[in-house]
């Protein structure tokens, strides 16, 4: 680089740059903190819908599964799970309790993690819940997920 | 080794070496579940492997920055380290604590992991990547702030230059944006949304400050080209960085909930992402050209150049690939994420930290550069790794474009297991260039014990 753009105008695009879009990305979460109860439909969250993001996490569902597209891509999609189950918890819950113990021979399988009908239920009211936020352009692309 | 105290750093190096071949080992396990379900069902699931496989990375990752702190930063500072025990104090604490936390994975089921530790008083476990019981979050943040007290007052209490002052930045933004995860409202939006202040800020933000620090820190030694010149280039690359960067979080505020704006916002500054990454390169060879000695250590100069190289690749070219909000629609969460987050992750720092542990190593064990045959090893090890990586980047990429076009693209789309039975070739591919990664991996660990060699060096080359 040449002499004329010196190191000290290089630190103050660095620190003029840093400050300025930091403060622009908090105006913005600004905003889009108030926009997000627009479609984050928190009308539906209870203590069912917390104890089953609880559920949910303390079994690490994520570790295999995405959830709007965030996770780990070894099993399906379970942001739309609810309506690609025929917007059901009963098949929900049904599935979980379900899966055999020791797996299916050459195949992937949901481990048995034993939830009680409570916990059950909670987490399906929880897939329930993710199922109906509004994402943009109605992520994900089709029921497939 | 210009300070006693920077010998501190050795032991870091150590664990973060061997931390790495268990990362590694828990890899192929997943690879092979991806093959064969029930590899190792059910006393090893996949969530299991992963959370090893991940949270070995990052521990290993973070003692490679601490090690290179606790190096670099008593010979930039000119002084001593503050406390050289208080450093080794915290690397037994973090050592054990990690070992303990991944035993925790291994040998109870998470939920009752998540019971034994208490989760229920600050529920901050199960989410990707921060899956550690709280317990083990305080310890880290404990650890955080023990390291940064020793390296801040040893940098502040003594000569402040560019490459410690930009390593201490990114270390403390490493720190606060860590708090974040503790904070885990039932509300998913919300939750998501910051849970990318630790992930995004990370990654594309603060690491990268630690990677350009430690880059100008080698390149600095090895090429002896003036100070003032590297240390303009770092300012102008991790200004980038941060003015594409931070907005650029908002290539993660698409789908999950957040006004549509962030389509645009994320777009335009994501898109900018690869910008520093290409900076980054033409640097690195702009000034291994411009070198005014030889260093007699080629296998760091390889690395140098290499992390460059493939961060710009895996970073930069495989980032923007799925970046722009068209395209991120029907690629998000598939297996194009996982390629770019595999060649990313071991361009930016898997392959800085193996350059600042080739640089410093030899001379924490009493030599200039390792002997000749120890570097070929070395070298060798270079290209196991990073051809190896490029494959498994490729394959994953394959995978990835077919899975989207199978479950997503088409007029009849497929369901996601059906479709992972039609790409199962890809994934077979996969833990192949796997294996030859491990073999690198194994090479690597060899170069550390191999002597000998004839040295053949041109012109004279003082001690770094």
């Amino acid at each position: 680089m040449s002499e004329i753009f010196t190191k000290s105008m290089a630190r103050n695009i660095y620190y003029g740059g840093s400050v300025f879009f930091f403060l622009l990305f908090l105006a913005l979460t600004f905003d889009t903190s108030g926009e997000v109860p627009k479609r984050d439909n928190h009308e539906a969250i209870d203590e069912q819908v917390a104890l089953g993001k609880q559920v949910w996490e303390e079994n690490n569902c994520i570790g295999c599964h995405t959830l709007l597209g965030e996770g780990a891509y070894f099993a399906p999609e379970l942001g739309n799970v609810y309506k690609r189950f025929g917007n059901s918890t009963d098949a929900i819950i049904g599935f979980i309790k379900g899966r055999p113990v020791e797996g299916i021979p050459g195949r992937r399988s949901m481990p048995q993690f034993n939830l009680s009908d409570e916990e059950l239920a909670a987490v399906a009211a929880f897939l329930k819940y993710v199922s109906e936020i509004k994402t943009a352009r109605d992520w994900p692309p089709n029921i497939q997920g | 080794m210009k300070y006693q105290s920077q010998a501190v750093a050795k032991p870091y190096f150590i664990a973060a070496i061997g931390l790495f071949v268990g990362q590694i080992l828990f890899g192929l396990i997943l690879g092979m579940q991806y093959v064969w379900g029930d590899f190792m069902f059910p006393e090893i699931p996949f969530n299991v492997a992963r959370m090893v496989h991940t949270n070995l990375l990052i521990v290993w990752l973070l003692f490679g920055f601490m090690g290179a702190a606790y190096y670099l930063v008593p010979e930039e500072a000119e002084r001593e380290l503050q406390s050289p025990f208080l450093a080794w104090a915290l690397f037994w604490i973090f050592l054990i604590a990690g070992a303990l936390t991944v035993l925790g994975y291994l040998l109870v089921p998470y939920a009752q992991l998540a019971d034994i530790t208490m989760n229920d008083l600050l529920p901050t476990m199960g989410r990707e990547f921060l899956e550690q019981p709280t317990i083990t979050k305080v310890g880290i943040v404990i650890v955080a702030l023990g390291f940064l007290y020793n390296i801040g007052v040893t940098i502040l209490a003594g000569r402040k230059t560019v490459v410690s002052l930009v390593l201490l930045t990114g270390l403390v933004g490493l720190a606060v944006f860590f708090l974040f995860a503790f904070y885990n409202p039932t509300n998913v939006v919300d939750d998501k949304y910051y849970w990318w202040w630790v992930v995004h800020l990370w990654v594309e933000g603060v690491w990268e400050l630690i990677m350009g620090a430690i880059l100008a820190y080698v390149l600095i030694k090895v090429t002896g080209v003036d100070r003032e010149v590297i240390e303009k280039w770092l300012y102008v690359i991790i200004a980038m960085t941060l003015i594409t960067g931070i907005i650029g979080t908002g290539h993660h505020y698409y789908w999950i909930g957040t006004p549509d704006y962030w389509q645009w916002w994320g777009s335009i500054f994501s898109a900018m992402e690869p910008i520093p990454f290409f900076m980054m390169t033409v640097f690195a060879f702009n000034m291994v050209n411009r070198r005014r000695r030889e260093h007699p250590n080629k296998a760091t100069v390889l690395w140098a150049l290499g992390t460059a190289v493939m961060a710009f690749l895996g970073a930069g070219v495989w980032g923007f690939l799925h970046t722009l909000a068209p395209i991120n629609y029907y690629t998000h969460g598939s297996q194009v994420t996982a390629a770019h987050g595999h060649m990313a992750f071991y361009g930016a720092y898997v392959m800085i930290v193996l350059t600042i542990i080739s640089y410093a190593m030899p001379i924490l064990r009493g030599q200039e550069a390792s002997d000749p045959r120890s570097q070929v090893l070395e070298m060798w090890s270079f290209w196991l790794m990073t051809v190896s990586m490029v494959f498994i980047t490729l394959f994953l990429t394959g995978a990835g474009v077919l899975q989207v076009w199978l479950q997503r693209y088409t007029e009849d789309p497929q369901p996601f297991m059906v479709v992972q039975e039609k790409i199962e070739m890809f994934y077979w591919l996969r833990e192949l260039a796997g294996a030859v990664f491990l073999i690198g991996l194994i090479v690597y660990v060899i170069s550390f014990f191999v002597k000998g060699g004839e040295r053949v060096t041109i012109g004279s080359s003082d001690t770094a």
